[in-house]
């Protein structure tokens, strides 16, 4: 996944190429397709696929990328109103159905919908103008380049004529359609909504408790329905008694669904149709379903654990990386330094449990009211699933309570269709319960990995060793359970060794928000702590004297585009910047202690310090968290950028205090909130934010900040107690 | 046996089974998606309504415990003075990020506010300790509600 992770600069002609998501179906490569239309029709000019003007000045844009909570609803047309120099108080946005030949790439996920579009729309925005521009010169009988715009008016400096976008609009979308590659854009000091807190779009509705996420879905005729499926993973279902269920009161079908083994897609279960969902969940009390378990029953976490330590005393299965002569370098060691780590399955657990809305109509056309944060791959997985062609599958995107990656893997929409085309001309709506939903995510990955430092005579590391071990699923290692080459500190270690083994299991496996980062950051940070402690030196120090005078690594072919390589001096700007803002050199107060981490994702570069106590109780507590950003030379839009890091950050101290996911006999033992403490209120830290504003692209926030502050808590808890947290989450045992 | 009861001031009549929450009434039966489902068992805060003025988990409240009750949701917030000002404050603070558990933390809000029109500030924080926001929009939850606590409420708000 590490392509995921790094950035997609776009070419100039926003050509998007993409490689395949695993699990996820694949990308297309887009153009901005809707570009070569424009029309005039019901009053308002629609200059191209993003923007309609009416007579009345009112600017309708259209939003393409699902809203997850992350504010891509409201920047993606903040990037469009720019370049357009459209009247912010003028515009309404709308969102948009799943419609990749009209709108390009429609995800989210992997940070990547700024560094993707932040071209694109601005270009989108830029062509719509020109239009505009050439309608009014066409009418005043000037050449367009003397025209000047401004929140929504154009003026002709020449004549002080002026007309607004909302009169010219009609003869507009007459306008030749100009080329995306030479549309000019604005000079970037000339901005004046990029840069500007703008709040939700849909907060209001929200605050109202109008109908805008998908389980608020609501259609003449619709039913409810539950899906029990085996709590064991890869069990297959033998055979099922439905005669108790099918008599509740209420309960108007009862059925079996046959599925595959792909959890991504259908697996096998028993639906409930009822005209009240409270109904249809409770019935399921009364299923009598024998499921056949395999071999997977057996598994566990202490089993897996058990299986990792035992592969640890074994050589390697594979390498992954192997820089210098490792063998040497610990030959020569002054001191070698050993630290085994580990960190648990983690589930999503959004807040709007998951759902989907779908209509079969008897002629066998879809239409899919869907929570997703990838509508490109349930839609394809609906059509081959039903039998259909994709243009008989209508995929309407809703707002989402939550995704953290979740909803990027489309079961939920396989089981709604599947059970609508067996009821087909009324529209069904799935939903989970939460114990539905922790039982069967896709989990963040379980990982084991076990360290060696070299110490050289000088007190320099010259050697590092990581034998990872993680799992395969059919024998493969799932993509988010796999780790790359470059993760950091290699290529910065003059002797570097990373290896892994494997286990199997059939726990599915996902992406949760910043994946991969979100484990690899705790350990690595948390072992170079251990080493900077044992060279009698502290983190950001041993980070800086890594980093220092090493070039920028070169530009990357990634997900989504070309992309600046790892940057030393970022992150070295980014470490200096969080030193000076947590006044690192000054001890905290008595009682307290604070710890440091780095770590670059998704495009972006987060050093974070958090101070951390011990309560009366002896558990930790978080004060304060200061975090140093750098995605570039923009922040878009500032309230929803602060929330995503104010956010990241209290996630990611959730995690540590608190959070895992258990197997026992194959299958989730955790079912709701009092077995998976969410962090809440009083967990809150005081969180102080900078940006260093470096000359890059503005690159995405949904995740970067999370990775640093999990391994900055840990070692605070280090310089506070002398006790070295090697295992996640935190154990509440360990301070006593 | 049908339930009669007042949702926003109006009488509803439900038929519903006795162990039904009052949920799964509001929104499968009224049609009132306002009010949210989390986690089912009064864990998370996300389906907070008010009974008799008191904030109250309508996943766990039987509709049949509600006869003569008066129940207020997320859809009537704005008919009350204290409940126009968290939803203001809410947009000025730019609170949320996803969304889904705030209807449930401004009713909550809104009973702790109608109660303790200026909690301090671990009042705050404890009071709202129940409501589980994912996306974890806390210190903006909080602020939002300091700020309406310090400003005071006025009737015409």
């Amino acid at each position: 996944m590490r392509e995921l992770a790094q950035t997609a600069q776009l070419s100039r002609r926003s050509l998007l190429k993409a490689g395949a998501l695993a699990g996820g179906g694949l990308f297309l490569s887009v153009t901005l397709p809707g570009m070569a239309q424009a029309a005039t029709g019901g009053g308002a000019a629609e200059l191209n696929a993003f923007v309609s003007i009416a007579p009345d000045g009112v600017i309708t844009i259209v939003s393409k990328n699902p809203e997850i909570g992350q504010g891509i609803k409201t920047m993606l047309p903040m990037l469009i109103a720019e370049e357009l120099d459209a009247d912010w108080d003028q515009v309404k946005i709308v969102g948009s159905d799943y419609h990749p030949t009209k709108y390009g790439f429609q995800f989210a996920g992997g940070s990547m919908s700024t560094p993707m579009n932040w071209l694109p729309m601005r270009q989108a925005g830029a062509a719509a103008r020109q239009m505009l521009l050439e309608a009014a010169a066409l009418e005043w009988g000037v050449a367009p380049a003397g025209l000047r715009t401004s929140k929504s008016t154009i003026t002709d400096p020449a004549s002080g004529r002026t007309m607004t976008y909302g009169q010219v609009a009609s003869s507009a979308a007459k306008s030749k359609v100009p080329d995306l590659a030479k549309v000019p854009l604005k000079d970037e000091k000339d901005f004046v909504i990029i840069g500007r807190a703008i709040g939700g779009i849909d907060s209001p509705k929200i605050v109202r408790g109008e109908p805008i996420f998908g389980v608020d879905t609501q259609l003449p005729g619709m039913k409810y329905a539950a899906f029990e499926r085996a709590p064991v993973f890869g069990a297959r279902l033998r055979s099922a008694d439905l005669e108790a269920a099918k008599a509740v009161p209420g309960v108007e079908d009862v059925f079996v669904i046959e599925g595959g083994d792909n959890p991504a897609e259908l697996v096998d279960g028993v639906a409930i149709v009822a005209g009240n969902w409270w109904i249809a969940n409770k019935a399921r009390e009364k299923l009598k379903i024998d499921w056949d378990t395999g071999e997977w029953a057996s598994h566990s976490s202490a089993n897996y654990d058990a299986q990792a330590k035992k592969l640890w005393a074994e050589p390697p299965k594979d390498t992954i990386v192997e820089e210098g002569d490792v063998s040497a370098a610990f030959a020569g060691a002054a001191k070698v330094i050993e630290a085994e780590y580990h960190y648990p399955f983690l589930a999503h657990v959004p807040m709007e449990p998951q759902n989907c809305t779908a209509l079969v109509k008897e002629d066998g056309s879809v239409e899919m009211w869907a929570p997703t944060q990838m509508p490109q791959s349930g839609h394809q997985g609906v059509a081959k699933m039903l039998g259909v062609p994709g243009e008989k599958v209508t995929v309407h995107i809703t707002r989402m309570g939550g995704g953290f990656g979740r909803r990027l893997t489309n079961d939920f929409m396989h089981q709604a269709a599947a059970i609508a085309a067996r009821k087909k001309g009324t529209p069904i709506q799935l939903i989970w319960s939460r114990e539905d939903d922790l039982r069967s995510d896709f989990y963040r990955p379980a990982g084991w990995h076990k360290f060696r430092a070299a110490i050289d005579a000088e007190g320099k590391l010259t050697g590092l060793e990581d034998h990872f071990v993680t799992f395969s699923t059919k024998g493969e290692i799932p993509m988010f359970a796999q780790m790359g080459p470059k993760v950091f500190p290699a290529g910065y270690v003059p002797n570097l060794k990373y290896t892994v083994s494997q286990m199997e299991s059939r726990v599915p496996m996902g992406a949760l928000r910043a994946p991969q980062s979100n484990a690899l950051s705790y350990v690595f940070q948390s072992f170079l702590d251990e080493v900077a402690a044992e060279q009698g030196s502290d983190l950001p120090t041993l980070l800086l004297s890594l980093l220092r005078g090493k070039p920028d690594e070169p530009m990357q072919r990634g997900f989504g585009g070309e992309s600046p390589g790892f940057s030393p001096k970022r992150a070295i700007g980014v470490i200096e910047k969080a030193m000076q803002m947590a006044d690192w050199s000054t001890p905290a107060a008595e009682g307290r202690a604070k710890g440091f981490g780095f770590y670059f994702s998704h495009n972006g570069y987060f050093a974070e310090v958090v101070e951390a106590s011990l309560s009366r109780s002896r558990q930790p507590v978080v004060h304060h968290v200061w975090a140093a950003g750098d995605v570039g030379k923009h922040i878009i839009n500032p309230h929803g950028a602060l929330n995503q890091i104010e956010g990241s950050i209290i996630d990611g101290i959730g995690q540590a205090l608190g959070l895992a996911v258990k197997i026992e006999g194959g299958a989730v033992q955790q079912s709701n909130f009092h077995d998976y403490p969410l962090p809440r209120m009083p967990v809150t830290p005081t969180i102080d934010v900078e940006f260093v504003k470096s000359d890059n692209p503005p690159t995405g926030l949904g995740e970067p900040a999370l990775p640093p502050v999990v391994p900055a808590l840990t070692n605070a808890l280090h310089a506070l107690t002398g006790k070295r947290v090697r295992s996640l989450p935190i154990d509440r045992k360990l301070f006593a | 046996m049908p339930t009669k009861l007042t949702i926003n001031g109006e009488t509803r009549e439900l038929d519903v089974p006795d162990d039904m929450p009052l949920l799964w009434a509001l929104r499968g039966e009224l049609g009132m998606v306002g009010t949210k489902f989390g986690c089912g068992v009064g864990l998370c805060g996300a389906c907070t309504v008010h009974v008799d003025g008191v904030a109250t988990r309508s996943c766990s409240t039987p509709v049949s415990s509600l006869a003569g009750k008066q129940v207020s949701t997320i859809e009537s917030l704005a008919e009350s003075p204290v409940g126009r000002a968290l939803q203001q404050a809410w947009l000025d603070a730019d609170v949320m990020q996803c969304g889904y558990c705030q209807a449930g933390q401004l009713m909550n809000a809104t009973a702790l506010l109608a109660k303790n029109p200026s909690p301090a500030s671990d009042e705050i924080t404890s009071a709202m300790a129940g409501n589980i926001c994912r996306c974890a929009c806390y210190k903006r939850i909080h602020a939002a509600i300091a700020e309406v606590a310090a400003n005071g409420v006025s009737a015409d708000a």
